[in-house]
């Protein structure tokens, strides 16, 4: 769709509407399992793949575990929040300690090809659907 | 066995204004910890997905004001599945209770956590006086 008034407010709106309308959605329901539900996860498709992002601020690449096997993937590592013990603390907002999340794809994906990024305190996974899995249309004879 | 502490979701507050917004989308509140040394205040906020070239710090009459603009083009050709989050730009302003030195401010964005230095100014800083 190509509008000659794009208005990138306006983007940003249909964007947060469209995220809320999949809050309802049972596309992972009963397949994200394991302890707790931090860190929180947004999924997307793109195109055939399913993009994965999650919301990690102020983690130090070395205390986090990506395993992915077969259609599982899971993500585990800690959170510090550490000020030296000389400071008077006015606000405590953040959060910190252990997370181990483990989520189950309902499609298969191909583990070789998974790729991780961390940048600006979000973890993207880019997860590639497995050839075997991606639907083939039939030719009629 | 050293105490495990497991991570809780905390739910994005949404910033309630109090002016009426001409943008129509919505704006979410960082998690903030502040604290205070000898010489400074610090602020320490969450923004993840915002980078360093999209935040704004302004102090104006003892308030500061803390904005991160997202860049939401990233998200442009994605079909969302499955939410947990929502995203949108980041807002927050904190009253100063003591004096900041408004020339020294400084700032640091790691990993989507800005820290900030706000250094006291000289007749803020405690003293310690000797009796005699």
């Amino acid at each position: 769709m190509i509008t000659t008034f794009a208005d990138p407010f306006d983007a940003l709106l249909s964007l947060q509407r469209e995220l809320e309308s999949r809050l309802a959605s049972d596309w992972l329901e009963g397949a994200t399992t394991s302890r707790g539900p931090f860190p929180p996860i947004n999924v997307f498709q793109q195109g055939d793949d399913i993009l994965t992002l999650m919301e990690l601020p102020g983690i130090d690449k070395n205390e986090l575990q990506i395993e992915a096997k077969a259609n599982t993937i899971r993500i585990s590592g800690k959170k510090r929040v550490d000020y030296s013990n000389d400071v008077s603390v006015h606000r405590r907002e953040r959060v910190s300690g252990d997370f181990d999340r483990t989520l189950s794809l309902p499609i298969q994906v191909d583990p070789d090809r998974i790729k991780a990024e961390y940048r600006d305190g979000l973890l993207a996974l880019f997860l590639p659907r497995a050839e075997s899995d991606k639907p083939r249309s039939i030719k009629l004879k | 066995m050293p105490t495990r502490q497991e991570l809780q979701v905390q739910q994005k507050r949404e910033l309630e204004k109090k002016e009426e917004s001409t943008i129509p989308a919505r704006v979410f509140l960082p998690t903030a910890d502040i604290y205070e040394t000898n010489d400074a205040l610090n602020v320490v906020l969450e923004m993840p997905g915002v980078d360093k070239n999209s935040v704004d710090i302004r102090v104006e009459d003892g308030v500061l004001k803390i904005e991160g603009r997202l860049d939401f083009s990233k998200y442009q050709g994605l079909q969302p599945l499955y939410t947990e989050y929502n995203v949108g730009h980041y807002s927050r302003s904190f009253r100063l209770s003591s004096k900041i030195d408004q020339n020294k401010i400084a700032a640091e964005l790691n990993d989507g956590v800005l820290s900030l230095v706000l250094p006291k100014v000289e007749d803020a800083k405690p003293r310690t006086i000797q009796v005699k």
